[in-house]
């Protein structure tokens, strides 16, 4: 999955381990200098947000190094976490107990199963399809009307959104893309997502910070500015067309497939935010030091991972 | 062996998040932590959510006629939780639940009690039962502790056995004591708005 003796594997490795150790090494300089009590708890925020990168870097690195069947696992534990949240912060009632149990027991494993057997249609139509006829049969076993649109509809999203599409994402290792075109291996195309839209996450996160001003969205989210959504977005651009040798992207496709999927995680981003704003929370959960929850850390892949995947698989297979 | 995988268990299965509100987490005195009761999982998770030194000594109070009935039951009630069965149905004077509960805080246990007496089906919660004002007057040292639980009556409500792995949140309030000629109409109603202050707006 990973060709270990290509130069791009290495280049790769040595830009995300570089990052990571400067973003230490200042984090751990700036820790030493903060005096008063906000520099202090912005930098321990700062310090919590580097350390949980590692960690996230080093599992995904470690899954994909296992091959797909490791990415597979991987990534239904990524999707478990995800789903629980989603669930656990969007009210269902009582009568919805066999609707859950068949969410977490039986789908979302069926559907990281058929991740591992590579049997394309099924993946594909599983969830949009069956679960979305199956989980308000076993809503309305309950016998409760309350609500029962709202309800389904949560479930059903919880499921589109943390299994459906993150699912995409291992799958993308099955892809028969050529050999030749991919000098990483087809883990290159993973990290080239991942990379992508957590970069561009950061970086909007910085350009926000140098000069934004007017929020793209007052009411949903008024800590995003416009600035540093366009700013974000075209260094990002830049990154992934920098990046094109993980794929098999010209740097100029790679640059238009970047600002396509950057907007497309923006507005992601966005969606879950509206999500949290109805249900009145800050964070999804409480996982991830700094970070809130799972939901927190790939709210902006949800929407962006399967897009990604039908470029590749449409135009490049 | 039993207790610390009870503990691991119970905190893998509800995801428990423990918040300490205006409640001192690591004060080492006699409490009846009193809870909404709407899964069987309550006493646990309460429990399993304490530190571990006032884990050692707090014990949940349970329904003898439900955990009693065979030896599965009470192994997980008292093995595994080291709970205090009562008596709810016949109250002789022999065998009375208050009387059995303040010996067993003399001898220097918290109690975990669910003052509505069976879990509630749908989230909302019933009045609360007079025990918790007859055991907080029997007992006057002990701190009268509010802990809200919330969704576990969605991870595993009544008359289901297998949960569904959902995050819970367990609130520890501040600390209470009944008041000198408190009624005990009072004393429940307070306790009653203390732990529905508890509870999220949602």
């Amino acid at each position: 999955m990973i060709d270990y003796a290509s130069p791009v594997t290495r280049n790769l490795l040595s830009a995300i381990f570089g990052v990571l150790i400067i973003a230490s090494v200042i984090g751990y300089l700036l820790a030493r200098k903060a005096k008063t009590d906000s520099a202090k708890a912005t930098v321990s925020n700062l310090n919590a947000r580097t350390k949980s990168w590692w960690v996230m870097v080093l599992v995904l690195l470690g899954a994909l190094a296992l091959g797909h069947r490791g990415t597979t696992i991987i990534f239904a534990f990524i999707s478990f976490f995800a789903l629980r949240e989603f669930l656990t912060a969007t009210p269902t009632k009582r009568a919805d107990y066999y609707a859950l149990c068949f969410a977490f027991f039986i789908i979302l494993p069926y559907q990281y199963w058929l991740v591992h057997t590579q049997w394309y249609g099924m993946f594909s139509i599983m969830i949009p399809v069956y679960a979305f006829a199956l989980l308000p049969i076993l809503s309305v076993i309950g016998g409760d009307s309350t609500d029962y649109l709202a309800r389904t509809a949560r479930t059903q999203w919880g499921l589109m959104v943390c299994v459906y599409c993150i699912s995409h994402i291992p799958m993308l290792l099955t892809l028969p893309i050529p050999a030749d075109s991919l000098r990483m291996g087809s883990a290159g195309l993973v990290l080239f997502l991942v990379c992508l839209i957590q970069g561009s996450d950061v970086l909007q996160y910085v350009w926000g910070k140098l000069c934004g001003k007017r929020p793209v969205a007052r009411v949903l989210s008024p800590k995003k500015p416009l600035e540093g959504l366009l700013g974000g977005v075209l260094t990002a651009s830049l990154l992934g067309a920098a990046m094109h040798r993980l794929t098999p992207f010209s740097p100029l496709q790679a640059f238009f497939v970047s600002l396509l999927l950057c907007f497309i995680a923006f507005f992601g981003g966005l969606v879950m935010s509206a999500i949290k704003r109805e249900r009145g929370i800050k964070d999804w959960g409480t996982l991830i030091e700094g970070h809130g929850g799972m939901m927190d850390r790939i709210d902006s892949l949800c929407f962006s991972a399967p897009v990604y995947f039908h470029i590749l698989r449409y135009y490049f297979t | 062996m039993l207790r610390p995988t009870a503990v691991f268990l119970t905190k893998l299965i509800t995801g428990a998040n423990a918040q300490w509100v205006n409640c001192p987490k690591d004060r080492d005195c006699l409490r009846i932590y009193f809870a909404n009761h709407g899964s069987h999982l309550d006493f646990a998770t309460l429990w399993a959510a304490l530190p571990a030194f006032a884990r050692d000594k707090t014990r949940p109070v349970a329904a003898r006629d439900y955990w009693g009935k065979n030896a599965f039951t009470r192994t997980i009630a008292i093995g595994m939780f080291n709970s205090l069965l009562i008596n709810r149905e016949t109250i002789t004077r022999k065998d009375n639940p208050i009387e059995q509960m303040a010996a067993a805080m003399r001898e220097g246990n918290s109690l975990i009690i669910f003052p509505e007496g069976t879990r509630s089906m749908d989230g909302q919660m019933a009045e609360f039962k007079a025990g918790l004002y007859h055991l907080a007057n029997k007992v006057p040292e002990a701190e009268v502790v509010p802990v809200y639980l919330e969704n576990l009556n969605r991870i595993l409500p009544k008359g289901h056995l297998l949960p569904i792995p959902l995050l819970s949140r367990v609130v520890f309030g501040e600390p209470m004591r009944l008041q000198e000629g408190e009624r005990k109409t009072d004393f429940l109603l307070r306790c009653r708005h203390a732990l529905e202050s508890l509870a999220s707006p949602t």
